[in-house]
Parts: structure tokens; C-alpha cells; sequence
């Protein structure tokens, strides 16, 4: 038993030691950017490692997109470094460029052109690019349409887009808001495919509004609001029992939330709908919160309907977190 | 015992090193899609081909343009062909270039392995083989049916071709870098229309009042114009004056160009 341990901790290390595991993928370190004397990017820090799929949530004009496109090398920062696959974006962008693929947030097709020559265009950028029409049935375009680019729909259009990114078989994606504008359909194939492209190794950094996105894509989750990092772990830790610190629960309306709120370790109780209400504790508290709430419903002969404990969803921690609502 | 190291080694192979084509066989690509792109276009074959010959059968017809000496064809090709070559550098060019912008297709190709020269090689490309295709089809024209003899010297012709297609493709690229794509797509049609009628090319400068004749000889359409008629011209003295004028308008504006473009 020990031996064995110590053989498995050892050999941990030394995949930590090994250079090619140790570096990450990408490494942003008090990345700083403003415009026009305005700060969107605020010393902001993060890693991803190879093989992650890691997914930046916040509202709009958090500093997301500025993130992204700082580490695809369309802008320099104002203050900090960034790293991409080991390269600098801007003085190495002839090296890095053909290792990454990228999904802006505007598709960027040619308008006159028919998916499979912009397919054929962007495949010849590369020295072994996939072949194309299987690229374009994976995404769900027909190769033989004669349909121009301008006369998609927007879902065609970004999936179109997420197949010009994958046509050089790139190590790391960029994906800017993947699914917008998808149908539902499109958009579980579109998940589908960043699962199997994760699987093949693949890197991901995605940008999302979308909650449920990022809580089944990302393997860790980074919130950004005003160009700060305020939350950085799994999906599951994020919104998980393990730091619970609400309790929603559902009884007849109009309980006195003052005497909730007055319940040992509960800082705060709101009626949030009639009859749906939220208490905020402590994390430690938690187990002494949930005997003392249901020992004072029991007082009063009150029968609760529902019980929940952890941080709600992704969306209420992001509520919770930032004051302010995702919205597309 | 499988331990971490043997799967992430042993389980699935490391996708292929990704790597950029060659720098021709980008181009190449791109050439082939700025071509299609031009064919596929109707407005710009409206432009760049079919108007000029329209201008030139018109005028070269009706007699009605005042010309001192020679012949109404020698006088109208260099004109003509002059205003052609600004359809394709400033109109076309401008126009395309300045919408590939607005749907951020400029942006997306920054992204590529593609570099910006090879870009810029392939619309230049692109540019030469139709302005080749429209001296064939107005030179054409214009031995076939209208008797025109090449005189003067073709050399200085090439050279003189060559800077107005610099200056005026340069000039389309910078209002497409720099203007909305609506404001590129007025102000290019609207210099056109100017240049057509005041870059002495159809109506001879001599022609106009006074004021605007003398405004207009330092404008760059009409030393381009009369730097190709003197070179069309037999015994045309040099074009000394309308040649530094172009020289001058083409570094003017290039500067411009790389100054002022946004890829975004």
C-alpha cells in the first residue's frame, strides 16, 4: 500500500517535472488593457492547461472578447504578458498562427462565396488541412450547395465559421460565443463536437453567456466583470454544496423573514417571489442553519415544499457575484 | 499498472503538427478566391468592363467629341483605358475591399496563417489580370472597329499604366480602410463620375472653363490621362509636367494608405 502510494505520487511529479505537461497552454498574467483611458482589462490573471476546455462567463463589456482577442493577437497589452502555447501572439504570430484555431464573434465569411470555396480558400492556407467536405458534413452543411454565405441563416454561419476553424487541425480554439444565434439542435451537434474535439486533446477557451454551456462544456469556469477575475474553478465547486452558502425553500407566503433573519448564522432572508424565499449563511454554518430553519417552521406548524442548498445555478452565482444579469 | 504517464502517452496519438502552405500556395488560394469573387461580383464587371467599352463605342461613334488633331480614337483609347484602370484600383478594389472590412472578412483572415503581404499580393494580382482583360478587350476594340494604330511608345505607355494602377488601387484602399463601407462606396462612385468628366479622358481639358481646367490639371486623373496620351501619341512631347503630377499623387496617396488602413 504505501509503496504503491508513493509510486503513484512520485510518478505525479514527475508528469508535473515533464515540460510538455508542466506548461500550460495558455498563461495570462496581470493582463492590463484600457481604451480611450477607459480600463476593460484590469490586471486580470488565468491559466489553461493543455487539453482544457476552459470557458470565460461574464456580461457584456466584462472584457471577455478583449481577452480573447488579445491572446489571438489582434491587440497588444497595455500592461501584464500574455503566453499562447508558449508563443508571444503579436512578435510570434507567423509561428502561432497555424496552431490555433479561431470563432470570432462576427463569422467574417466571404458574403459571395459558397461554404465549400470558403471551406477550399481556408484550407489552403494550411500544409495538411482536413478534407473539407467531410469537414462541412461534420458541421452540418451540405459541401454541394450553391447557397452563398450571405444567404445563410445565422446558426449555418457559425457553424460554417467553427468548421474554417477547425480546417488546419489546430492544437488550441479560440471560440468567441460558439452557439449564438443556433438553434437548439445546432447547438447540442455543436457541443457534441467540442466534446469529441476535447477528447482528440484539443484545447478550448470559449467565451459564453450561456450558463448551461459552460456548466456542460468547461472544465473550469473563469468570471470576469469590469476586466477582473472573480471566480475561478470547476462548474461543479462553483455552484456545488461543497461552499454552500444559500438556502432557497418554498412554504405559504408572507412568513416573517425578519425572525429568519434573526435564525443563529443566517445573515440575510428575503421573500424573493410570495412564498419562494432565500437565506444567505455562511458556508460553515450550513448544517446548524437547516436544523434551526426547519425547527422554526415546525414551531409555527409550517410545512415547506421544497428545500434547496448549494449556490443555486451558475446563473445565480453569476447574479450573485457580478449584480448584474447575463444577457445575449 | 497503467499509470497516468502510459495513457496520455499510449492512448491517442497527438494530432499532427499544424503548419502554414507555403507562401505562393497561400497566395494562390487567395487569388483564386479574390478572381471568383470579382467574376461572381455583377456590379464590378459592370464597372470595369462593360461601362468603358460603353464610353468608348459611344463616343468613338458619335463624333462628337471636340478634338483638335489626330484622329477621335487616338485622342479617346488612353482616355478611356485610363478611366478603366480607375474602375478596377479605385471603384473595384475600393468598394470590395472596403465591404470585406464591414463584414469583418479582413479581420477573420488575421487569424490565418496568411500574412497581410500575402493578401495585398493577391488583390494586386487580381487587379493586373483584369485591368489585362480590359486593355485587351478596349485595344481590341478599338483596332477592329475603329482603325486604331498603336503609335507612340509602348514603354513609357507600361510605365505609365503601371503608376496610375498603383495610385488609384491605393487610393481605393485607403478610403476602404479608413471610410465606412457606405461613405467607400459613395465617394469612389462619386470620384469616378469626376474623373469621367473632368479628367480630360472624354472632354478635352481645353475645353472646360478656365478655373476648373487649371484645377483640374493637378488633379491625379488628369495627369494620368495625359501622361497616357502623350505616350499614345506619335511625335507627343514627354509628359514631363502630368507624369511628376501622378508621381507626386501616388506617393501622396500610398502613404495615406499605409497610414491610415484598419483591418477591423
Amino acid at each position: 500500500m504505501m509503496s504503491a502510494h508513493a509510486q503513484t505520487t512520485g510518478q505525479m511529479a514527475d508528469l508535473a517535472a515533464s515540460p510538455e505537461r508542466a506548461e500550460a497552454a495558455i498563461v495570462v498574467d496581470r493582463f492590463c488593457k484600457s481604451y480611450n483611458g477607459r480600463r476593460v482589462v484590469d490586471e486580470l490573471s488565468f491559466s489553461v492547461r493543455r487539453g482544457e476546455v476552459f470557458a470565460l462567463l461574464g456580461p457584456n463589456g466584462a472584457g471577455k472578447t478583449t481577452t480573447v482577442e488579445t491572446l489571438e493577437g489582434y491587440r497588444r497589452p497595455d500592461g501584464g504578458s500574455v503566453r499562447v502555447l508558449g508563443l508571444d501572439p503579436v512578435r510570434d504570430a507567423a509561428r502561432l498562427k497555424p496552431l490555433i484555431g479561431v470563432m470570432l464573434q462576427q463569422d467574417g465569411l466571404y458574403p459571395m462565396l459558397r461554404p465549400r470555396e470558403v471551406a477550399r480558400l481556408f484550407a489552403g492556407y494550411y500544409q495538411r488541412p482536413q478534407p473539407i467536405d467531410q469537414l462541412l458534413e461534420r458541421v452540418g452543411i451540405d459541401p454541394g450547395t450553391k447557397t452563398i454565405c450571405r444567404r445563410l441563416s445565422g446558426g449555418q454561419k457559425r457553424r460554417l465559421a467553427l468548421a474554417l476553424a477547425l480546417v488546419g487541425n489546430p492544437q488550441l480554439l479560440f471560440l468567441d460565443e460558439p452557439t449564438a444565434g443556433m438553434d437548439p439542435q445546432a447547438r447540442l451537434a455543436t457541443w457534441e463536437m467540442i466534446r469529441d474535439l476535447k477528447a482528440q486533446g484539443v484545447t478550448i477557451l470559449l467565451t459564453t453567456h450561456l450558463m448551461d454551456e459552460a456548466e456542460r462544456l468547461a472544465d473550469r469556469v473563469a468570471i470576469i466583470d469590469h476586466g477582473r477575475l472573480i471566480a475561478l474553478d470547476t462548474p461543479d465547486r462553483l455552484t456545488g454544496v461543497d461552499n454552500a452558502t444559500v438556502v432557497r425553500f418554498v412554504a405559504p407566503a408572507g412568513l416573517d423573514c425578519h425572525a429568519l433573519a434573526a435564525l443563529p448564522g443566517v445573515q440575510r432572508a428575503e421573500e424573493v417571489r410570495p412564498g419562494s424565499y432565500l437565506l444567505e449563511t455562511a458556508s460553515q454554518s450550513m448544517p446548524a442553519v437547516l436544523a434551526d430553519l426547519t425547527a422554526w417552521l415546525r414551531d409555527r406548524g409550517i410545512t415547506l415544499t421544497e428545500l434547496r442548498v448549494g449556490h443555486g445555478s451558475l446563473e445565480e452565482l453569476f447574479l450573485r457575484l457580478t449584480g448584474s444579469e447575463i444577457r445575449e | 499498472m497503467t499509470t497516468l504517464a502510459d495513457t496520455s502517452r499510449s492512448g491517442r496519438g497527438r494530432p499532427q503538427p499544424s503548419q502554414a502552405a507555403p507562401f505562393l500556395r497561400q497566395v494562390g488560394a487567395q487569388l483564386k478566391a479574390e478572381l471568383l469573387l470579382t467574376s461572381r461580383r455583377g456590379e464590378n464587371i459592370l464597372v470595369t468592363l462593360i461601362l468603358p467599352v460603353i464610353l468608348l463605342v459611344f463616343f468613338a461613334s458619335l463624333k462628337i467629341i471636340p478634338v483638335s488633331t489626330g484622329s477621335v480614337i487616338n485622342f479617346l483609347l488612353p482616355g478611356i483605358l485610363a478611366l478603366a484602370i480607375m474602375a478596377s484600383g479605385m471603384v473595384h478594389l475600393g468598394i470590395s475591399t472596403a465591404y470585406e472590412r464591414y463584414y469583418g472578412v479582413l479581420k477573420r483572415l488575421g487569424a490565418t496563417p496568411l500574412p497581410r503581404s500575402g493578401l495585398i499580393v493577391a488583390k494586386i494580382v487580381a487587379v493586373l489580370l483584369l485591368e489585362v482583360l480590359q486593355v485587351v478587350l478596349l485595344v481590341g476594340i478599338a483596332l477592329l472597329f475603329y482603325g486604331w494604330r498603336p503609335v507612340g511608345s509602348p514603354g513609357l505607355a507600361i510605365l505609365v499604366l503601371a503608376l496610375g494602377t498603383i495610385t488609384f488601387a491605393a487610393l481605393g484602399l485607403a478610403m476602404a480602410g479608413s471610410l465606412r463601407a457606405e461613405t467607400t462606396l459613395a465617394v469612389a462612385n462619386g470620384l469616378y463620375l469626376l474623373f469621367l468628366l473632368i479628367g480630360g479622358g472624354i472632354l478635352p481639358l481645353d475645353h472646360l472653363p478656365a478655373p476648373l481646367a487649371a484645377l483640374a490639371q493637378y488633379l491625379p486623373a488628369a495627369a494620368f490621362t495625359q501622361s497616357l496620351q502623350a505616350a499614345l501619341t506619335a511625335g507627343a512631347p514627354f509628359p514631363g509636367t502630368a507624369l511628376l503630377t501622378l508621381l507626386i499623387w501616388m506617393i501622396l496617396i500610398l502613404g495615406v494608405a499605409i497610414r491610415a488602413f484598419r483591418w477591423e
